[in-house]
């Protein structure tokens, strides 16, 4: 039902090093701390992270799942809170779901959460979709 | 450092992107899309970063891609993109502030395709310190 407090059914997503690696190859984002768990090491991360726009990709494929298909997203944005760990060998989850927050005659305004392994990863992430 | 005169400005990049199918393909494939007759809405990240970091890190305005990091994302989608596309992108440094020895800068991306405005987008960018 398309009304406002409406919560859409969530859906799990899973990252692990196979994905970061097709991710780079697909965006050209050949950022090393998304790929070698050496070099991330290095800089201060915990272990290599998933691209942030992966991460968002991946929460925008749950809205358009939703919203009838790619071509009826119209407005999207994100901050990237906290990284999304990816150890080797490890398939994570990211967890997606979204609330109804304002209906016109055109567009659907949403508010997504998405979280990893319970933690918040993506902040302020809202979509307007063709209605 | 970042030049704090680029601020206001806008840069044009010097490449004209075209877009293929096989790159809607891939970038598809990774998301789990299987239709493919448009992009998905992020896809112009590939050719906004690309552009980004040929403009940012020219010596007149001196971003130090390296300590890159990525802040939040927003895009304005007026059509989806399509194979066959012809892009060029310009970036417009909107503001630029220093925040605990970060320097964090707001770039805006205007991806046209001849005179259409196809996706705007803009990118908080932080270059730490």
């Amino acid at each position: 039902m398309i009304e406002v407090g409406t919560v859409l059914p969530e859906k799990i997503f899973y990252i692990d090093r196979a994905l970061l690696k097709a991710y780079a190859d697909a965006s050209g984002d050949q950022n090393p701390i998304h790929q070698n768990e050496e070099f991330a090491l290095s800089v201060g991360l915990p272990n290599v992270i998933s691209h942030g726009m992966l991460t968002m990709a991946l929460a925008g494929k749950y809205v358009t799942d939703w919203a009838g298909g790619s071509a009826n997203l119209l407005e999207f944005s994100a901050r990237f809170i906290k990284p999304v760990v990816v150890p080797a060998g490890d398939k994570v989850d990211l967890t997606v779901a979204a609330t109804i927050t304002e209906v016109d005659g055109k567009t659907i305004k949403l508010d997504i959460t998405a979280t990893s392994a319970g933690v918040k990863v993506l902040g302020m992430a809202k979509a307007v979709v063709v209605k | 450092m970042i030049n704090p005169d680029s601020v206001g400005r806008t840069f044009k990049g010097v490449d004209q992107v075209t877009v293929t199918q096989s790159e809607i393909d891939s970038f598809a494939a990774v998301l789990g899309e299987t239709d493919t007759t448009v992009a998905p809405p992020t896809f112009s990240i590939r050719i906004s970063l690309s552009q980004y970091e040929s403009i940012l890190t020219q010596p007149e305005i001196g971003v130090n891609w390296s300590r890159l990091v990525h802040g939040d994302q927003k895009f304005e989608i007026f059509r989806p993109i399509v194979a066959g596309d012809v892009f060029t992108c310009s970036a417009t440094i909107e503001t630029l502030r220093v925040a605990a020895g970060n320097e964090i800068i707001s770039v805006r991306s205007d991806l046209h395709n001849g005179p259409e405005l196809v996706v705007s987008s803009w990118s908080t960018l932080v270059v730490r310190g």
